[in-house]
């Protein structure tokens, strides 16, 4: 029977040992009417080539692209080979949550980088192991806004991500907060500087903006972050593609509170949106405001440099219902990549996110040839919108060539109808955006 | 072995030095002005092979269940397949874009649909979500339902949820991220919940309960027909965190309890490797009545194709981006493709067998606070060897030196000095016996040399970590 290794032999032993005679009479405490009640209909359990055949058909039936245009908060980017051998050591990924500092420090130390390297790229001074994905992190992030003002409004653009705006706002109606959305500006593509005024009111937490934003455009974020702090409110800034933190000025630098998002760009696979991970991270002064794991660095009994989890009183198995969140657990795995990812990269993260943007903005640039106008004039990251003849043919045309053409806005935004967002990272060659050009 | 202190990755740093080559340029033009590019990018410097060495000798300071035996209860540290890793890495799942259209992705919503299916079969619930993405996450999505449920009949009046005193601590911090009020529900001598206790508690305020089954002290719950029914004429609703499901898979579906709705963690019944601490995989099943407020976008069949549902009226909405943890369902559902029919009916089996015969080894020499059979864990206590001046603790970390990951500790809250065994159903005989030998010597030195365990451990990495100064002066990131 797989993965239980009992002989008949060992069964019958156990069960003498036990004092009883069958396995099923460990089950006394089970009400007789529940126990056994149904018939399990299932089919008959698969050897593991069948296994493999039945899987590998069921991943056959996804379309396979020569290039993809396609990122909206999930990038295809090249992640190189030592990241997943290194992650994939089994000592790593068939380890449990740190509990016992003195059999972990390989992961404590793994998270402590982690933890460095965010920092340093956000330059914010503390961040959690990770969480669950960038947009529960964006929703946790907006409790702990209400949470430090004490004020019940959640302030959020209409160019960050849909998805994320829809977490959002599952769990400030849970909360009892209310979110509303600021518009973006048609001919920027930024935050419209005017509504937002408007809705600065005095029950304003803060707000959340996406820079790059979902159409990749990037944000004035100091120029907005002054604007809240003279109302004495927070700024939240949501970065869905991790890459740019390379090249663009980092959220501490802008004045931002709270920097969240999502870092599938460091070295994980876009796997159909998960597993990623949320990363998280603030200033000093809300340390102890922050939801889930963190590791600090200590000694041990000998005076040697050793690694820990910390500052747990603010999280649930201590605190239970009074809790800076309920989150037990954070992407460890999927944050060990990014760190073997990041030290990869090094410094040279800056030349890939320029080189993400350079081509980005050549490819946008090539495009208007084909009289498809870009939307929004604000600087882009590396991805765009522009305008097309008609949405729907050109995406059916190009994935006949094996192109993912773009994200179809008219989805998301029934005002961008035949509007696309395309995304170019620097798996897309030359060759490609010449194939896409040429099919359309 | 010596342990060296081990260098952090910064501090190997050489500049000059790289792991990788870009791909060539192919324009030059930038519209990004300089006040919106950062300065200096403070990050390592390293080459392929330090990064290899570094991370692999970080690997050798972390024990998995691959290790060793990891009888970490609650925990459900069974044997992760490889073949699970196998089948999540296949290009064509690992190169799904989620916002590629349906039509492009049915493979992707085949693995959720079948996921859905087979979690549907072996609880007996109507109503499925895979979009949570823990466990905690997955009750958070069940009470937000619970929520809803109760908004939407005009009972948003309904604020409180018990918990038992032998809850995790995600019971009690999930009810207060949905504003609700937390009562705690006491156990009685034998583990069980306090039915006239539950009673106190009931009245037209109450929106649920939220129960383990079996319960943190490996026991399942006798009364627990008369609980859903007591809830159930109280217009409240059963919850039941499935966080131990791995004790009764293949034995008795949760909607025959009387449940209304629960979370299970993939990534403990189902096999899906822990990670370090994630990425796990959540779902929700539940009731008929409460299927209109499941998470939004659920993956259903129509005819050979597989769809979204629309995002209906009463949904809660989305919990997390995309459609889940997609890479650790394919885990889970390789799993349940392995197991089919006869497997699943035997997870529950062995798994209370391995946790039963562990506890009849060690009752003798270990305090054993509830008699009853236990589940898939059982629970000792220090009481025997605080005599001599050791505890909980002490034994826990002396497991270490022998190679073993210590049993869950000083949980649950109930029990001091707790020590939660989960062997799980994965483990043979021999390891069990190799293990309990271990645990009654240690007994022995307990009396003989106490010191022994209150030293240990000798042979780890590092020795017993000081977590007080780590919290007093917190350093969690290297350098200034």
């Amino acid at each position: 029977m797989p993965y239980i290794p009992h002989t008949q032999t060992d069964t019958a032993d156990m069960l003498k040992t036990i004092g009883v005679n069958a396995i099923e009479d460990l089950f006394s405490a089970v009400p007789d009417s529940i126990f056994l009640k149904n018939d399990f209909k299932l089919p008959p359990g698969l050897s593991e080539q069948d296994v493999k055949r039945v899987v590998t058909t069921m991943a056959n039936k996804n379309k396979t692209y020569q290039a993809s245009f396609l990122g909206g908060g999930m990038y295809h980017h090249h992640i190189p080979a030592q990241v997943h051998h290194l992650a994939m050591r089994s000592e790593f990924y068939t380890a449990y949550t740190p509990y016992q500092p003195e059999i972990s420090q390989g992961i404590l130390q793994s998270i402590f980088e982690y933890q460095t390297m965010m920092t340093r790229l956000t330059a914010l001074d503390a961040t959690n192991a990770s969480m669950y994905d960038g947009a529960t992190a964006t929703a946790e992030a907006a409790f702990m806004l209400a949470d430090i003002t004490q004020k019940n409004i959640i302030l959020v653009a209409s160019n960050v991500n849909p998805q994320y705006r829809a977490v959002l706002q599952t769990y400030c109606i849970a909360k009892g907060l209310t979110l509303q959305t600021v518009p973006f500006d048609q001919a920027s593509g930024r935050v419209d500087i005017n509504q937002l005024e408007v809705l600065l009111t005095d029950a304003v937490a803060g707000l959340f903006i996406q820079s790059p934003n979902f159409f990749g455009v990037v944000e004035d974020v100091k120029y907005l972050s002054g604007k809240l702090h003279a109302k004495n409110k927070l700024i939240g800034q949501i970065i869905t593609e991790a890459l740019s933190l390379g090249i663009l000025t980092p959220p501490g630098d802008n004045g931002v509170d709270l920097a969240v998002g999502e870092g599938q760009s460091f070295g994980l696979p876009v796997s159909a949106g998960g597993p990623g991970f949320g990363f998280l991270a603030t200033t000093q002064k809300y340390l102890r405001k922050l939801p889930g794991r963190i590791v600090g660095q200590t000694e041990d009994n000998q005076g040697r440099r050793a690694y820990v989890l910390t500052l747990q009183a603010r999280e649930q198995h201590i605190r239970r219902e009074k809790a800076s969140s309920n989150i037990c657990s954070n992407q460890a795995l999927c944050a060990l990549h990014s760190v073997i990812y990041l030290a990869s990269l090094g410094k040279k993260l800056r030349e890939l996110a320029l080189l993400n943007h350079q081509h980005s903005l050549y490819f946008q640039k090539a495009l208007i040839a084909k009289k498809w106008p870009r939307t929004f004039s604000a600087p882009f990251f590396n991805e765009f919108v522009v305008k097309t003849s008609n949405n729907a043919a050109v995406i059916q045309k190009l994935a006949e060539h094996n192109i993912a053409a773009g994200i179809d806005l008219g989805r998301l935004y029934p005002e961008l109808k035949d509007h696309l967002l395309i995304c170019v990272t620097e798996l897309i060659s030359q060759d490609d955006m010449e194939n896409y050009e040429n099919n359309i | 072995m010596i342990w060296k202190t081990m260098k952090t990755i910064f501090e190997k740093t050489v500049p000059g030095r790289s792991a990788v080559q870009l791909p060539s340029l192919i324009a030059n033009d930038i519209e990004i002005e300089n006040s919106q590019q950062r300065g200096e990018l403070n990050l390592p410097e390293v080459s392929e092979l330090d990064i290899v060495r570094h991370y692999t000798a970080l690997s050798k300071r972390a024990f998995g269940v691959d290790d060793g035996f990891y009888p970490l209860g609650s925990c459900t540290m069974k044997y992760n397949p490889k073949i699970n890793e196998d089948m999540s890495g296949l290009s064509g799942f690992s190169n799904a874009h989620p916002w590629d259209q349906t039509k492009n992705i049915q493979g992707v919503l085949e693995v959720i649909y079948r996921t859905q299916e087979y979690l549907k079969e072996v609880t007996g619930f109507t109503g499925v979500t895979l979009q949570p993405t823990a466990g905690a996450h997955g009750e958070l999505t069940a009470v937000m339902m619970m929520q809803a449920y109760y908004r939407s009949h005009g009972d948003a009046k309904r604020n409180v949820i018990l918990i038992p005193d032998s809850a995790h601590g995600t019971n009690p911090a999930t009810a207060n991220m949905c504003g609700f009020k937390t009562v705690t529900v006491p156990s009685d001598k034998d583990g069980y919940v306090d039915l006239a206790k539950l009673d106190e508690a009931l009245n037209d305020s109450v929106v649920g309960l939220m129960l383990t089954i079996p319960n943190t002290v490996g026991l399942f719950d006798k009364n627990i027909l008369d609980i859903a029914k007591k809830l159930h004429d109280n217009g409240s609703l059963l919850y039941m965190d499935g966080a131990n499901l791995n004790a009764i898979l293949g034995l008795v579906k949760p909607a025959d309890m009387g449940v209304d709705l629960m979370h299970i963690n993939l990534h403990k019944t189902f096999s899906t490797p822990h990670g370090g601490g994630g990425p796990g995989g959540g779902f929700v099943g539940c009731v008929s009545a409460l299927t209109p407020y499941l998470p939004a976008d659920q993956v259903m069949k129509n005819g050979a194709d597989y769809q979204l549902t629309a995002d209906t009226a009463n949904s809660i909405g989305r919990v997390r981006s995309f459609y889940s943890n997609f890479g650790v369902i394919v885990r889970a559902l390789t799993y349940m493709l392995r197991l089919g029919k006869t497997g699943t009916e035997r997870v529950g089996r062995y798994a209370v067998l391995n946790a039963n015969y562990v506890k009849a080894r060690l009752h003798e020499h270990f305090d054993v606070p509830f008699q009853a059979h236990c589940m898939h864990e059982v629970v000792f206590n220090d009481t025997k060897q605080q005599a001599y001046h050791v505890t909980t603790m002490d034994i826990a970390k002396r497991l270490l030196d022998f190679g073993y990951h210590p049993p869950t500790i000083y949980f649950p809250l109930i029990v001091p000095g707790a020590l939660m065994i989960e062997p799980t159903e994965t483990e043979s005989k021999e390891t069990l016996d190799e293990f309990c030998d271990v645990m009654i010597n240690i007994a022995k030195e307990a009396q003989e040399n106490p010191s022994l365990l209150q030293s240990a451990p000798q042979l780890t990495p590092v020795g017993r970590v000081d977590s007080v100064k780590a919290a007093r002066q917190p350093i969690i990131k290297y350098g200034a």
